[in-house]
């Protein structure tokens, strides 16, 4: 077992967790086997994989997009893969089929 | 027990085990109470809601739909921070029997009285530990008392227990259903909480705060799990020293003594009994027929149970030629089948000149123990030396169709 770990002595007792928020530090992301990729050109902002997806890795950032057609939005969608886990359900749940799933080989 | 030092200025009532564990809470100031009722607990409960509703006593009670809730409802408020109790019996328990587990491991210093009884099947509401010794690997600290004095001032002594920092574990209190539940004893109680107040000061813990967040009751992966279940260990080791302790401030305090084991004519003694809860009364009573025929016997209660003391034991027993534990529950399949008696023979298997140890069952489903069964029970084994096939397994003594030659 990892030598690095606290020992039972430095644990707070009954392994209640003090610190909140903590869990952005737990990168669950190497659970992927497939992976959700934007394709930015067909992506509509309609922002339904932000709303499903359920370890909230959909981030909208402020960074305007325009298209290869000439269309401007004003948010890019990125995805946090350090803590997406590969569901697949902003790729079920998108209604232009903007999201690719590919699988990862590691 | 020794001579009353009445310390604190105490009222004298007559009351049941049950009544004095209610007068105990109320000046407890616990602030959470949650329980359902069963036999023989039920009376408890009764005398603790008819105090709120009197404004005797400042606290919640929760009524809740099973054992299981009970004991959850108190696991959640102990976690929020609050002084909480609890009460149960037999099957009731067994339902709780989960959440033991739960309370222990987030180390909530939650607090339970159980008037022991027999378990089903068949139904019965009668009297035995089978209860309370399947609870042995739950990390409770586990306390038996055998008055109604004893219970008073021992639920006081657990809130301390629990509360201290270097323990954090629950603390259930164990005393023979009916037997002691039912029967209405003198007991002292303080004329005034202020002092039992003074000696529970209200402890800092981590508890669930919205202005401190906290997580409690995580999934723990392989590589935190062992830890955090060591530190249990830890504690409860350490209990053996706080349990010492807190009997010494509590003698203090209202006067009585006690110690993890209790004897009774044993510097002499030959033969020695090796009891727990209220039939200790009967065993006594026993020794002095016993001793005014001459007979060198004597007598030993167990206290404290779980953290188990092993050189209190040793120290107080290790004269005795035999030793007779009298086990009142069974684990079925083991030849050795009294818990206690498994416990007293581990304890000698690395000491010198060890007493003989004899495992009896008796009192199962309250098949009533007499003074009669102590003084057949001596004549029995001060006839048998180390060859005897009654010390290679437990006897079942008062079953009909079984004799003990």
């Amino acid at each position: 077992m990892d030598s690095q770990l606290p020992t039972w002595r430095e644990l707070p007792l009954g392994g209640v967790i003090l610190e909140p928020g903590n869990s952005v530090r737990r990168k669950t992301g190497d659970w992927r086997v497939f992976k959700p990729v934007i394709n930015q050109d067909a992506c509509i902002r309609c922002l339904l994989c932000w709303v499903y997806c359920p370890d909230g890795v959909i981030h909208i950032l402020d960074k305007p997009y325009t298209s290869s057609k000439g269309k401007t939005w004003d948010v890019t969608l990125e995805i946090d893969y350090d803590h997406c886990k590969g569901c697949g359900i902003c790729v079920e749940e998108c209604p232009v089929d903007a999201i690719d799933f590919i699988e990862e080989v590691k | 027990m020794a001579v009353q030092r009445l310390v604190v200025e105490q009222v004298r009532l007559a009351l049941s085990s049950n009544q004095a564990v209610a007068y105990a809470v109320r000046d407890a100031d616990v602030d959470v109470v949650a329980a359902y009722p069963i036999t023989p607990q039920t009376t408890v409960m009764e005398k603790i809601s008819e105090m709120i509703a009197n404004g005797e006593m400042d606290a919640e009670l929760i009524h809740v739909e099973s054992e299981h809730s009970a004991l959850s409802a108190v696991v959640g408020a102990s976690a929020a921070g609050a002084r909480v109790f609890t009460a149960t019996s037999s099957q009731g328990l067994e339902l709780m029997h989960e959440i033991l587990h739960i309370a222990s491991g987030l180390r909530l210093p939650v607090v339970m009285a159980v008037p022991t009884r027999a378990l089903s099947a068949p139904i019965s509401i009668w009297n035995d530990y089978s209860d309370l010794m399947n609870t042995r690997d739950t990390s409770w600290v586990t306390l038996i008392a055998s008055t109604a004095q004893e219970v008073y001032d021992t639920v006081i002594e657990a809130f301390r227990i629990a509360e201290d920092p270097r323990i954090l574990l629950p603390v259930m209190i164990g005393y023979d259903g009916f037997a002691m539940s039912h029967t209405y004893e003198p007991v002292y109680i303080a004329k005034s909480p202020e002092r039992i107040r003074e000696f529970l000061p209200r402890r800092d813990r981590v508890k669930l705060d919205p202005n401190r967040p906290v997580t409690m009751g995580t999934i723990t992966p392989p590589e935190w799990y062992y830890e955090l279940k060591y530190q249990q260990v830890v504690a409860m080791n350490e209990a053996l020293k706080v349990v010492k302790e807190t009997d010494k401030l509590l003698g203090e305090l209202l006067g009585r003594d006690y110690e993890p084991v209790e004897t009774y004519m044993m510097d002499d003694a030959e033969i020695g009994f090796l009891v727990y809860g209220g039939v200790y009364g009967t065993l006594v009573e026993a020794i002095d027929t016993m001793r005014s025929k001459g007979f060198r016997v004597g007598a030993a209660r167990l206290r404290l149970w779980r953290p188990f003391p092993v050189e209190d034991l040793v120290e107080k027993t290790r004269n005795l030629e035999k030793l007779i534990v009298v086990d009142r529950a069974i684990s079925y399949g083991a030849r050795i089948a009294g818990p206690v008696a498994l416990e007293v023979i581990s304890a000698y298997y690395y000491e010198d000149d060890a007493p003989l140890i004899a495992s009896v069952i008796a009192g199962i489903g309250q098949r009533t123990i007499t003074e009669d069964d102590f003084v057949k029970l001596a004549e029995v084994y001060m006839r048998k030396g180390r060859d005897s096939p009654l010390y290679r397994e437990s006897i079942y003594w008062g079953v009909r169709g079984v004799e003990v030659k």
